[in-house]
């Protein structure tokens, strides 16, 4: 298992970093919230990331990658993290690069493959449909109509549905998992953007009696596999966006306690409080490995990667709700202003805590896994 | 690199031929081979896998052979150990010697000491014990009375010592002791303190084990009442004990980690439980079934971080910071399983002896309660804590 980047891997990771701090610092995402921006992202800096190749910098050379695997695309995630950078890599780098490099059809690879180097016909996954996630329990349903297919149904909280030219949308037909490639302009077709705590980009869609041509259907040698495994990826690069937020939280947290000054002497040197932020490292540390190792699962198609996905997502999802509590409760009451930007990494923390399952979720399905 | 993969591929056929099937299951308590003045074998296959390794030099691959090792390059020497642990060979030797004390004799020993004592390590002959703590001393080891005089008599210059030590692992079954003494009262704490080598069957050394909850347990206390230690068994220079002790305390992380790799005794937690989990009523099994598998994930996150830190230590990169999470966070891990699978089990995870509950029951009430010396000995959870916010996060004393 590799825990270790390769060169060109550390390379990609530094320049990120560069680009990440000096384009898209934390106050870069305050603008966005406070201007109430429609995307959730900036549309110009998310064009310079498609010409630094991120989109698809974890594909493979025969899909026009640049092959640094999710090792490397997971550096930048960690990144994102830790300067809470806003930009739709998840929905269409991964969720949606990951279906369409299953695509059994040549016609349709030609077809859909070089859009995912471009940026501009951006991509997003609509599969879930109440506030949980549930990939097994869509009811969005596709019949046979005419020459092709008619779609109805409602996802709700697409990730970065709000602009994606191109919605993949998960559906039962006849009671098995299919997945449909649908115009975002099509008629039927209705993209509401849902208000979130974190002010990144989730929208509701429906779809009512939306006609699709036949080949809307994605040629995949199993549609639920396929999906399992997008989410999989999905999941493991969301755990090392929230191991990004852990330690710049915790770094920041360190820090604030050798200055702040309370009885005469900083409070960082108070055991009661020590013990609690040492605690709070050891569990960052943990992560970590975990992070790395589901990561490089990916990249070597292990057949652990399910269980690894699990496992980095539940405890992404554990040290993110204790730590950034801690970290509120050790800074006092500046913590809880919204001036100060703790409570920015607090609230996209939880998101991703929800996203694509919980921790009940992925306990459960890491138990079932483990044959209990 | 080639000549390294064919040194790999020697060793694992080595290991493939020579390692009995037995001796790649995980180890039990009661089936750790000790060396020493009273080895002894259980069985056939650990006294052929104990035997083979000898004369290999692979109780210790990467020391010089003309002190009984393997004399193999540090990089060879690491390709051994890998390969054992990837066939899951358990050690051929539990020995405290050639971990702990083994490498600082290599370091700043005497020519003289290290013929006197690493010969004898190597071939399994002598077993060591460790006399740091004392009674009162605690976590506070520098506080330590135990006094070294020294004298000048018939047979030369030596140490006169008096005093106890507590806590001490099979002092009852050792031949000698690395022990830290007091040569000089009046020095400031850590200053009068040397690294000194006792021969446990010298006039005036007693022993006494301690009884603890789990029953029996494996801590004595020593007692020493005008014993002679000559001075060439002094390592280092007299007064700076403290240093040496420090250079030791380095190498228990690496003896730590050959337990966490499958040394140490510990329970599978799934297939304890599963049985317990099947009989439990469906509201409550839902609720064991999850708390398990938090269990497992913690247990899961920690072996994943113990392979990431070796890669990394490997790759020369600075693992400082893991490396001082790992103590802790183990220790914390096996108290917490126990406590659960005690639970799981109902009244029947406090069994003591008796045939009305199973072999299993007894031995994990049993192992339940030796668990609670886990996080106090070797540094307790709350010292390890105080490393971690000073060290490693650089928070103000």
């Amino acid at each position: 298992m590799g825990f270790l980047l390769t060169e060109e891997q550390t390379m990609l990771r530094e320049s990120a970093l560069a680009f990440i701090a000096e384009q898209s610092p934390v106050a870069r995402q305050r603008a966005l919230r406070d201007d109430a921006a429609p995307l959730g992202y900036d549309a110009a800096l998310w064009q310079q990331a498609v010409e630094l190749g991120w989109p698809i910098a974890a594909l493979p050379e025969s899909a026009g990658g640049l092959a640094m695997g999710h090792a490397g695309l997971g550096a930048i995630f960690e990144l994102m993290g830790r300067h809470l950078a806003a930009l739709p890599l998840l929905s269409h780098s991964v969720l949606a690069a990951e279906l369409l490099l299953q695509l059994q059809d040549g016609a349709q690879q030609q077809r859909w493959w070089p859009l995912l180097a471009a940026g501009d016909g951006r991509l997003a996954l609509a599969i879930d449909e109440s506030q949980r996630h549930l990939p097994q329990g869509f009811k969005t349903t596709a019949q046979a109509s005419g020459d092709g297919w008619r779609l109805d149904g409602e996802k709700w909280f697409v990730i970065d549905g709000v602009g994606a030219r191109w919605l993949l949308v998960a559906a039962q037909v006849a009671g098995e998992a299919a997945l449909f490639i649908v115009d975002a302009a099509a008629a039927g077709v209705t993209v509401t953007p849902l208000h979130m705590a974190d002010s990144h980009n989730h929208a509701r869609v429906r779809l009512d009696a939306v006609q699709l041509p036949a080949d809307a259907r994605l040629e995949l040698h199993d549609a639920a596999t396929a999906l399992e495994r997008a989410l999989d990826c999905a999941r493991i690069c969301l755990a090392a966006e929230a191991h990004g937020i852990a330690r710049e939280v915790l770094e920041r947290t360190v820090a604030y306690l050798k200055e702040r000054v309370q009885f005469d002497v900083p409070i960082g040197s108070f055991q009661a409080l020590q013990h609690r932020v040492a605690r709070l490292y050891c569990e960052v540390e943990l992560l970590d490995s975990c992070v790395r190792a589901a990561l490089s699962a990916i990249d070597e198609d292990s057949s652990e990667l399910p269980l690894l996905a699990s496992l980095a997502k539940v405890r992404a999802n554990d040290l993110c709700e204790r730590l950034l509590n801690e970290a509120v409760q050790l800074h006092g009451g500046i913590g809880v202003t919204d001036e100060f930007d703790l409570g920015l990494f607090l609230k996209r923390a939880r998101v991703i805590g929800q996203t694509l399952g919980d921790t009940l979720y992925h306990r459960d399905r890491y138990a079932r896994l483990k044959g209990f | 690199m080639s000549d390294n993969n064919s040194f790999r591929a020697e060793v694992a056929a080595w290991l493939e031929a020579n390692c009995p099937a037995s001796m790649r299951r995980p180890i039990v308590a009661e089936e750790m081979v000790w060396g020493g003045s009273r080895l002894q074998f259980q069985n056939e296959d650990q006294r052929l896998w104990f035997e083979r390794c000898r004369e290999r030099g692979w109780f210790a691959p990467g020391w010089p052979r003309e002190y009984g090792g393997g004399g193999l390059t540090p990089k060879q020497a690491r390709i051994v150990e890998e390969e054992m642990a990837r066939l899951s060979c358990r050690q051929p030797q539990y020995n405290l010697g050639v971990w702990m004390l083994g490498p600082v004799l290599l370091e700043v020993g005497t020519e003289e000491q290290k013929r006197e004592h690493l010969i004898p390590m190597m071939r399994g002959e002598r077993r060591w014990c460790q006399g740091f703590s004392e009674p009162n001393a605690g976590s506070d080891l520098a506080s330590l009375k135990t006094s070294a005089r020294r004298v000048q008599d018939a047979d030369g210059e030596a140490y006169i010592v008096n005093g106890s030590k507590i806590w001490t692992s099979y002092g009852d079954q050792a031949d000698w002791m690395y022990a830290l003494v007091r040569t000089d009262a009046s020095a400031r704490k850590q200053q009068g303190i040397s690294f000194v080598l006792i021969d446990m069957h010298a006039p005036g050394v007693s022993v006494k084990p301690i009884e603890l909850i789990s029953g029996k347990s494996s801590f004595c206390e020593v007692f020493f009442d005008n014993v002679r230690v000559p001075v060439r068994q002094l390592v280092g220079p007299e007064g700076e004990g403290w240093a040496v002790a420090k250079k030791l305390l380095q190498h228990e992380r690496a003896a730590m980690s050959k337990f966490a790799e499958g040394g140490a005794p510990s329970h599978d937690a799934l297939a304890v439980a599963r049985p317990y989990l099947q009989e439990a009523a469906p509201a409550q099994a839902a609720v064991w079934r999850d708390r398990l598998a938090a269990q497992l994930m913690d247990a899961h996150a920690f072996a994943l971080t113990h392979q990431r830190v070796t890669a990394q230590a490997m790759a020369r990169q600075d693992v400082s910071g893991p490396a001082a999470i790992m103590k802790l966070v183990q220790t914390e891990q096996e108290v917490a399983k126990y406590e659960l699978l005690v639970q799981v089990m109902g009244l029947n995870g406090l069994s003591w002896e008796g045939e009305d509950f199973t072999a299993l029951e007894h031995d994990i009430c049993r192992q339940w309660l030796l668990t609670k010396t886990y996080t106090i000995g070797g540094g307790t959870s709350e010292v390890q804590l105080n490393i971690i916010a000073k060290r490693v996060l650089g928070l103000p004393a």
